[in-house]
């Protein structure tokens, strides 16, 4: 029964901080906007503008929700959900500190499931959720939504694969998929993480993930000049809110991914800073690659659309096969 | 608290409920605060402001599909990929070997498929 409790708080506190930080995350999204583009971003609601995501939840609150007559219904409303939740249950494989600590008496893990397949996982439940754009896209009936629900199926179907074999470096150096396990062979200072021997298979990784978190310069999906709004075009209130809300739950979620899978997790860089809590390391690594989400949102112009598939099919996907049997070679050679 | 499976189970169950609530939560509150008035025009769907002329799934380029197919034979790669990097120092040369050749059966496909020009989008 305390298992339970414990794990109950566990989950809440996790929904806390991820949940909790996506207000603020669109708040300094736009002030960083502003200021990448010498604006001020927002100003009036609050000090310096902080409050101004609670008003536009209000805001998103009080629209109303129209499902358009000629969309299919339940597949329309059940859409959004498809995008929401597997960002949640990946969060579940992301391990916050070290694992059988004493706090307050009992003995806690700092993760919620120490997944044996973690690293499949959570790339599966990143295909699944393509299946909400392009339900949602299906479902509304509309060209535009059609389009974009098509570009951001095949655009995130192609990156997976990249993302995929970008991380296989990274097993056959670690002979593990467990997301803890992992953390813990990058053990020591920084320079036992992994995305120094595994540079080529960071950078795959972490380009693919814009990609799959349909993020300038990939947002192709969404293409505003093109695409009116992309699948998002026949949603309004807060069901377009749901899938904002999840693309910012997934920015979240995968710059965990990379801060565990690349950067050390919840290690300190030196081990004389193993003071300072694993978990506030864990959310400034976050934090870092959020910014760098952010900072190249608002620097780099969108692609075109056949530039985003050869990237993704005739640079990255070789590029991954070329670091993995790299990798493989040397560590068999060593 | 069970057994290891049970344990995931739990645990990806409760997530995937919370998540699934937290939505439905702010859904269903943006149903009691939000206006409804019922409005036939408002239920047209959007295209930049003219009735629409036409049903909106029509065929479309078959390329999307092609890609699909692609996924599917790289993605099932990748996941034959994972048990061998786990197991990757116990099997030795003979596992790098063979998993070379599996690679190379797979790459003569891609390039196949590259020369086809299913990864070309002009």
């Amino acid at each position: 029964m305390t298992e339970f409790i414990i794990l109950i708080i566990k989950l809440i506190l996790i929904i806390a901080v991820s949940v909790g930080m996506v207000p603020f995350l669109i708040y300094f999204e736009r002030k960083f906007a502003g200021f990448f583009q010498s604006r001020m971003g927002p100003t009036y609601a609050g000090p310096w503008g902080s409050l101004q995501s609670f008003g536009d939840m209000a805001k998103l609150m009080s629209k109303e929700d129209l499902v358009p007559a000629a969309a299919d219904g339940p597949v329309f409303r059940i859409a959004p959900y498809i995008l929401f939740v597997p960002a949640f249950v990946s969060m579940t494989l992301i391990p916050f500190g070290p694992m059988d600590v004493d706090i307050f008496g009992y003995n806690v893990d700092l993760v919620v499931s120490s997944f044996d397949a973690g690293v499949i996982l959570f790339l599966a439940l990143g295909s699944l959720a393509v299946y909400g754009p392009v339900f949602g896209g299906w479902a509304s009936n509309n060209n535009w939504a059609l389009l974009g629900a098509l570009r951001s199926g095949a655009q995130m179907v192609s990156y997976e694969i990249s993302m995929g074999l970008a991380v296989v470096g990274v097993i056959v150096m670690a002979n593990t998929l467990n997301f803890v396990d992992i953390v813990d062979a990058q053990a020591g200072g920084f320079w036992n993480w992994f995305f120094i021997p595994q540079l080529v298979g960071f950078v795959i990784f972490f380009v693919a993930s814009i990609a799959e978190l349909n993020r300038d310069p990939f947002n192709l999906a969404e293409a505003e000049q093109e695409l009116v709004a992309g699948y998002m075009t026949e949603y309004s209130g807060m069901r377009w809110g749901i899938f904002m809300f999840g693309e910012y739950v997934n920015m979240v979620v995968m710059s965990a991914v990379i801060s565990t899978i690349f950067m050390g997790g919840w290690r300190a860089p030196f081990e004389f800073l193993d003071v300072i809590p694993g978990f506030i390391w864990l959310v400034g690594k976050m934090l870092f690659f959020i910014f760098l989400y952010m900072w190249i949102r608002w620097t780099l112009p969108r692609y075109r659309y056949n530039q985003l598939m050869d990237i993704g099919w005739k640079i990255f996907l070789p590029l991954a096969i070329a670091n993995l049997a790299v990798t493989a070679l040397i560590i068999s050679v060593v | 608290m069970v057994n290891p499976t049970v344990d995931l189970l739990i645990q990806f169950g409760l997530m995937a409920f919370i998540g699934a609530a937290v939505a439905f939560a702010l859904i269903a509150m943006s149903h009691m605060m939000s206006p409804t008035s019922k409005n036939p025009n408002k239920a047209i769907s959007y295209e930049c402001g003219v009735l629409p002329c036409a049903e909106a799934r029509v065929p479309y380029n078959v390329h999307f599909y092609l890609v699909a197919v692609l996924f599917v034979l790289f993605d099932l790669e990748a996941v034959f990929l994972y048990p061998w990097a786990v197991a990757f120092r116990t099997l030795g040369v003979v596992g790098l070997v063979e998993m070379f050749i599996f690679i190379g059966i797979l790459l003569v496909g891609y390039f196949y498929a590259w020369k086809k020009g299913v990864l070309d989008w002009e």
